[in-house]
């Protein structure tokens, strides 16, 4: 593969990753809240499911979406050697912290 | 020790002290409430130690670097400028006010808890890491470099108005908090806060305010959750209010449906109902010609007696009301323009530009996320837990031996109680809440002693500085780099931008504490419009000149002056002219229609419309891959 191939390679999964992503992102959003009366039926724990969803399910969700997405935008930045070059640190001498807390 | 330590290492050694430090703080304070420190004394300290800290790290992070200045020297690591991401998001509204209107609407409620972090999908996916690659200073800057000039201005213009009623409400909410808790007036409250809000930013700008930042977070993530830790403990015996309050729900359930079956609940009811035909009458019968005042102030009465009426909302019941088409449409909407609006407030996609790198811009957007999580998972247990504990420890009891912190709360407006069926014992109906209450009185509601109470104080007051600080700087540095050094003057010296940049911020500061201590009733209830407003002004242009090489200025410029104008006739139109909805929307949600209309606009002109040319071609090719080895 040419450099301009796998660019094009890269930016082509980059997408699709990021319209699955949002896809998933708009259903979990988006179906719950309106099949809500009928999902409320049903509890999970004590909590009616729609309700579960609003306040805790589809935030673990999201977070889910997102950590995927940084784990697989970082193998794919490798793999179509689009990578940065490490940050390095800077390293400082042994200090005594600025002094904040009270 | 090794010889030497990298930054973040120092970071979370500096944190940990200040975090340590804190926690040190409250026992001491709760030491001294034992041994009879009063409670003002206790107020000033909670309200005055944690300002001194963060004084203390502006003070450390002045900077004369245009670098360090906008950007915080881009080197923050992605843990905490997810921290820092978490303060600068949750304002006053989100740490005092969340917790209340999830107390008040149940499962409507959660519209806010979903578009608060939801939009944060929108900004890893869409937005943060190619504006990370872009690597500029503002906002704006992306937009005058991907579209031109016209846009940059445009964008900066957009900036200041989904900023500005947004961080008058901060500086409100900070006068709010320091009055009550000071013991002054209002207006004082205003300026010490402001004094509060400067000393995080005039020296060090966005440096100062990053590391003031994290430490805010780390102060009103400890505030949120130590009260109802405390309530969950008293209810359930186990302190993890977010895994076991669906029992607690259950509960709550069993007391609605006990609440609904009481005949006294429904005597006084009817007996608000009554009333609210009674104003009725008197409105009719009121002589031509009399005072607009006086018929407003009779409407007012009337509606509160109708609401006092009506039946009680089941807590996770979804859309109750006579509607509930309209309501599940409206909660959609809503849920909607928060996220989209979320995912494009500049002070917010700023945060962004700190980082070292694109990987760290990624990660950080997972850390934002997870840290505002923290807060709005939360809040819906706050709420439960507050619930549970006023249906059944106060709702039958008589009036006269009502807990004390009713009546403390009285007094300052925030609680009222009404027996209007005169039988000595309060039903739900003659109860008000003002939303605000649930997060202000849990400490008291728990039995917790001041102590706790000074601390919700100190967080809610976190809370406040920090998105106000960030927003300040958004505008100041709208003003005095997109518009003054890009714009007017772009061969000004470093020294003389980043002095201009400080002047405005103060500037800035000085104006919206002054329009604050007018309490403009307007203004406050315009905050939620901010989301519509940057969601319609920037989205579309955002996403598509990074998702789109054939996104042209024109179209931009049509775009975003078309989603920015629907949104703004349909919220203005609505509010002050009477115009009839479309489909039922509130205004709120105005950004339903204009962010739509903005991704059409720019799509269409920019078909009609030349190709841009080679160079912004390359420059959207060139944000798109973290580096690019040619």
């Amino acid at each position: 593969m040419t450099s301009d191939d796998k660019r094009r390679a890269y930016w082509r999964r980059t997408r699709w990753l990021t319209l699955v992503l949002l896809g998933v992102w708009g259903l979990v959003t988006f179906a719950p809240a309106w099949w809500a009366q009928g999902l409320n039926r049903y509890s999970l724990f004590g909590w009616p499911i729609a309700y579960y969803m609003g306040a805790q399910g589809t935030l673990l969700v999201y977070l889910a979406i997102v950590g995927i997405y940084v784990w697989t935008m970082e193998r794919l930045d490798r793999r179509y050697g689009v990578e940065e070059e490490a940050y390095v640190e800077e390293t400082l001498e042994p200090e005594v912290p600025g002094d904040d807390d009270e | 020790m090794s010889n030497g330590l990298t930054f973040s290492h120092r970071l979370t050694r500096l944190y940990a002290w200040i975090g340590g430090g804190f926690i040190l703080f409250i026992l001491l304070m709760a030491v001294g409430e034992r041994l009879g420190l009063g409670i003002q004394t206790i107020g000033y300290l909670f309200m005055f130690v944690p300002i001194v800290a963060y004084a203390g790290i502006g003070f450390l992070s002045r900077t004369a670097d245009v670098v360090e200045y906008y950007v915080a020297g881009r080197r923050v690591p992605a843990v905490f400028n997810g921290m820092a991401t978490g303060a600068d998001w949750m304002s006053a509204a989100s740490f005092i006010g969340m917790a209340g209107t999830l107390y008040l609407k149940g499962y409507d409620g959660l519209a806010f808890v979903m578009g608060w972090t939801g939009g944060y999908v929108l900004v890893a996916l869409l937005l943060a890491p190619y504006l990370r690659k872009f690597g500029q200073f503002t906002i704006p800057d992306f937009m005058g470099a991907r579209y031109g000039d016209t846009t940059r201005v445009l964008a900066a213009i957009g900036a200041i108005l989904a900023s500005f009623t947004y961080v008058t409400a901060q500086i409100y909410g900070v006068g709010i908090i320091t009055s009550r808790f000071l013991d002054v007036s209002f207006e004082t409250g205003v300026f010490v806060g402001l004094g509060g809000i400067l000393v995080c930013s005039f020296l060090g700008g966005m440096r100062a305010v990053t590391w003031t930042q994290v430490a805010q977070y780390i102060i009103l993530i400890i505030a949120y959750l130590m009260p109802v830790v405390f309530l969950s403990y008293k209810v359930t015996s186990i302190p993890v209010p977010q895994l076991v309050y669906g029992t607690v729900l259950e509960k709550v359930t069993e007391r609605e449906n006990a609440i609904m079956a009481d005949p006294a609940q429904a005597t006084a009811r009817a007996d608000y109902a009554q009333r609210a035909q009674a104003i009725e009458r008197r409105i009719e019968h009121l002589p031509p010609g009399t005072d607009k005042a006086e018929l407003a102030k009779l409407r007012q009465e009337k509606a509160d007696a109708e609401e006092h009426a009506k039946p009680l909302a089941p807590h996770a019941e979804p859309f109750p009301g006579p509607d509930p088409g309209h309501a599940r449409l409206n909660f959609l909407a809503l849920t909607f323009c928060l996220m989209v609006g979320t995912a494009a407030l500049p002070h917010v996609l700023i945060r962004y530009y700190t980082t070292p790198s694109v990987r760290e811009a990624r990660n950080s957007v997972f850390w934002s996320i997870f840290f505002i999580s923290l807060l709005y998972f939360t809040a819906p247990a706050y709420a439960v837990f507050a619930k549970y504990e006023v249906y059944t420890n106060l709702i039958g009891t008589p009036i006269a031996d009502l807990p004390s912190w009713v009546a403390s709360w009285s007094k300052v407006g925030l609680v009222k109680v009404e027996d209007i069926n005169h039988d000595g014992v309060l039903q739900l109906a003659e109860l008000t809440l003002n939303p605000d209450v649930i997060v202000l009185a849990t400490p008291e509601i728990a039995g917790l002693p001041y102590v706790v109470a000074g601390l919700v104080a100190a967080g809610g007051l976190a809370a406040a500085l920090s998105t106000a600080d960030g927003l300040l700087l958004t505008i100041a540095n709208a003003l005095s780099h997109d518009i003054y050094f890009q714009m007017l003057h772009p061969a000004a010296s470093t020294t003389r931008r980043l002095t201009m940049s400080k002047v405005l911020l103060l500037v800035v500061a000085v104006f919206a504490a002054w329009v604050a201590s007018t309490k403009p009733a307007t203004i406050l209830s315009m905050v939620a419009w901010a989301f519509s407003i940057a969601g319609a002004c920037f989205f579309p242009a955002l996403v598509l000149g990074i998702f789109w090489k054939r996104a042209t200025r024109q179209g931009a410029i049509a775009g975003m002056l078309i989603g920015l104008g629907i949104t703004l006739l349909y919220l203005i139109g609505i509010r002050f002219y009477g115009m009839a909805t479309w489909f039922g929307i509130s205004d709120v949600s105005a950004g339903i229609f204009g962010i739509p209309a903005g991704f059409a606009t720019i799509i269409l002109v920019s078909l009609f419309t030349p190709a841009p040319d080679r160079d912004t071609q390359n420059l959207v090719e060139s944000v798109r891959y973290p580096s690019l080895k040619l």
